[in-house]
């Protein structure tokens, strides 16, 4: 393997089990949110996560920061698996390992002022004094687009933008190395959706920071990323650098997803082909036989419904273009 | 009458609808005037609270009472100031010749009626059939829309379906009675993309089966270059720039328009192209300032901007747009996509 990955995510498993009945508890059946999914992510490089409502590129962030156990697989965080260490070794990772999330509404306390939220990773991890401690914060207000001044204010008193920025401040508090982007961007509109992604790639290249970004437009993620993963019902289905991902994608499922994304652009979409996806994803509990996607895809055949395809490499190079499909490539 | 009114559907004038809060009145909408022609789909965009769903709701008359007043205003649908007729007549034409699509399916059904039962419910009111007419009707409706088996999903509650399938018994209720205006308020804002192009490519083949017109409000470029004819762009209350879909893409004349075109990320674009967005945030609505209320995030703004509003004037053929300096973009004397 390469020497500059910081981040490999190997066969990654995280099984929800589902209980019925009130009292008795009985174990009834268990929900794959994410079913052996294995990604890497270079030094200094975004990665992208992309994929629909529920399937499971939300639950992988929280599996490598141990918010929840991982029910198997290996996260290999500079050569340590995050897995086995102890919650003291833990935490010293969290302090390279941080996370921004997509509500700036709920992940910022109402009743700490953003001085004091932006201070607590400081107070958790026992760094610097007082005095040392204020001069950073201000320091990282200004630097996320903040005025200094504003120390002292609630989150209540900043709109949406400003409140991802304080979130973002929070992130770079510890100097991180790697920061897990959750739909950073979903929740604001767009002339200020720019304004956080120009932030978020201008950080990137002051603090020579890694990006697992994740969100569910693919615009956006195409956007920042270098290199993009798609995700279908808790499995990887296509794994390419972005251009490779828009111009020749390999999976149906991409390729429906880019169609389906219209373009701003009134005359290039009146040439553009749209292919129609139909139906809904399947529900996780009980996904399909074979390959997950085999009822909506306009390519499937008999043997998509009896094996699930692996995903493999369709590239010259190792493991710059995966893509998981019996017909990888047959256009739709 | 000339052929050019017959067109006309729907015309809204100068319509004021403002909501009387603790802390002051919110104009929410300041003056909006358009029309909607037969067979077209007008796209009405701008971000958070600039007004277009407000917009929406005062067609309808659906503004929350007490706090909302339309204050100003005409709307002219079939000849008649709907603002003017009182809740009965208003019914005539609620939810059959003008109806409404909500973003939020979840909410916008009722939790405790099956799904056939509201579908239903319009044709019961609005066309006086009987039951067993009615049940035929919508089942034939919900296979309009797409709902697999109808027969079996008639019986289903609306917590049974998916999103997709929720918002498809919303535009079945929306089309029961083929109306000729159809609102559709951010239709696809809450699903996911896949499920978002099977809703918009219904919409778009009922529409051209029924010859009727839509109404799209939404906060997605790309959708509007996609399904609109023409496009009204709304900030803080206010149309700013009114024009076919081309133009506004090609040929917007209003900073903020241009702001916004240099905002969004394509998926056609080589990756990490420095976005350009629009400084600041939009003003609260309360406290507007004087004169052009976009000039404090305006690169471009003059002295004369800090006056007065500047008026929708039409700068070219079917190009209105609300800015001082509009003529020098259409010159070329000032330039759009440079900086």
């Amino acid at each position: 393997m390469e020497n500059n990955i910081l981040l490999e995510v190997k066969n990654l498993k995280k099984y929800f089990n589902l209980r019925s009945g009130f009292l008795s508890q009985r174990f009834a059946g268990s929900v794959k949110a994410v079913d052996d999914i294995s990604f890497f992510i270079r030094r200094g490089e975004t990665f992208g996560l992309v994929g629909e409502t529920g399937c499971g590129k939300t639950t992988v962030a929280r599996v490598i920061l141990r918010l929840v156990p991982q029910t198997g697989g290996e996260a290999i965080y500079n050569k340590v698996n995050i897995f086995k260490l102890t919650s003291r070794e833990m935490l010293k990772i969290r302090r390279e390992i941080q996370v921004i999330f997509q509500d700036p509404y709920a992940s910022l306390s109402p009743r700490m002022t953003v001085g004091d939220i932006i201070n607590e990773p400081f107070e958790i991890h026992k760094i610097g004094d007082k005095r040392k401690r204020i001069k950073k914060v201000k320091e990282l207000l200004r630097v996320v687009g903040l005025n200094p001044e504003h120390i002292h204010r609630y989150p209540h008193e900043f709109s949406s933008g400003q409140r991802q920025r304080v979130g973002v401040a929070r992130a770079l508090a510890l100097t991180p190395k790697l920061l897990l982007c959750d739909e950073p961007v979903s929740a604001l509109d767009v002339s200020v959706q720019a304004q956080i992604l120009n932030l978020l790639t201008d950080l990137q290249k002051e603090f020579n920071l890694t990006y697992l970004f994740i969100a569910h437009d693919l615009s956006v993620v195409k956007h920042v990323s270098d290199r993009i993963g798609v995700m279908y019902l808790g499995k990887l289905f296509e794994v390419a650098n972005s251009e490779d991902l828009y111009k020749k994608p390999l999976h149906p499922y991409t390729m429906g997803l880019l169609s389906a994304i219209p373009i701003p652009d009134p005359e290039l979409e009146r040439k553009r082909r749209r292919i129609v996806l139909e139906g809904d994803v399947p529900s996780p509990i009980n996904p399909p036989s074979g390959c997950s996607f085999h009822q909506r895809c306009p390519n499937a055949q008999d043997i998509c419904s009896k094996e699930e395809p692996e995903l493999k490499n369709y590239s010259k190079n190792e493991n710059e273009h995966l893509a998981a499909c019996f017909f990888a490539g047959k256009p739709i | 009458m000339a052929e050019t009114e017959n067109n006309k559907i729907l015309e809204i004038k100068n319509l004021r609808t403002y909501f009387y809060t603790d802390d002051g009145v919110v104009k929410a909408v300041d003056g909006v005037s358009f029309d909607l022609k037969k067979g077209e789909t007008l796209g009405i965009v701008g971000e958070t609270g600039c007004g277009k769903s407000v917009t929406a709701l005062s067609i309808l008359r659906l503004i929350p009472q007490p706090m909302g007043k339309i204050v100003e205003g005409e709307i002219i649908f079939d000849g008649k100031d709907l603002l003017k007729l009182g809740q009965k007549e208003l019914q005539n034409f609620r939810g059959n010749r003008i109806s409404m699509i909500f973003q939020d399916p979840m909410t916008s059904l009722n939790p405790v009626y099956t799904v056939g039962n509201q579908v239903m419910e319009s044709l019961v009111v609005h066309r006086k059939l009987s039951k067993e007419e009615a049940r035929r009707g919508s089942l034939k409706l919900l296979e309009m829309v797409g709902i697999p088996e109808p027969k079996r999903r008639f019986a289903s509650y609306p917590h049974e379906f998916s999103g997709g399938m929720r918002q498809r018994v919303m535009i079945a209720m929306a089309i029961a009675n083929s109306p000729s205006v159809l609102i559709a308020d951010e239709p696809t804002t809450a699903l996911d993309v896949t499920i978002q192009a099977q809703i918009l490519e219904l919409m778009d083949e009922l529409k051209s089966k029924t010859n009727s017109s839509i109404i799209i409000i939404t906060h997605d470029l790309g959708v509007v270059a996609k399904y609109a004819n023409r496009v009204m762009v709304m900030y803080a209350g206010k149309p700013i720039e009114f024009s076919n879909v081309d133009n506004i893409f090609y040929k917007p004349m209003h900073p903020y328009t241009i702001g916004l075109m240099k905002s969004i990320t394509r998926l056609d674009e080589k990756n990490r192209k420095k976005l350009k967005p629009i400084e600041g945030l939009p003003p609260s609505l309360i406290d507007l300032p004087k004169g052009c209320i976009f000039r404090i995030r305006c690169k471009y703004a003059i002295n004369q901007c800090k006056k007065e509003y500047p008026p929708l004037v039409e700068i070219e053929k079917d190009h209105r747009v609300s800015c001082y300096r509009a003529k020098e973009f259409m010159d070329g004397i000032l330039e759009r996509f440079g900086n």
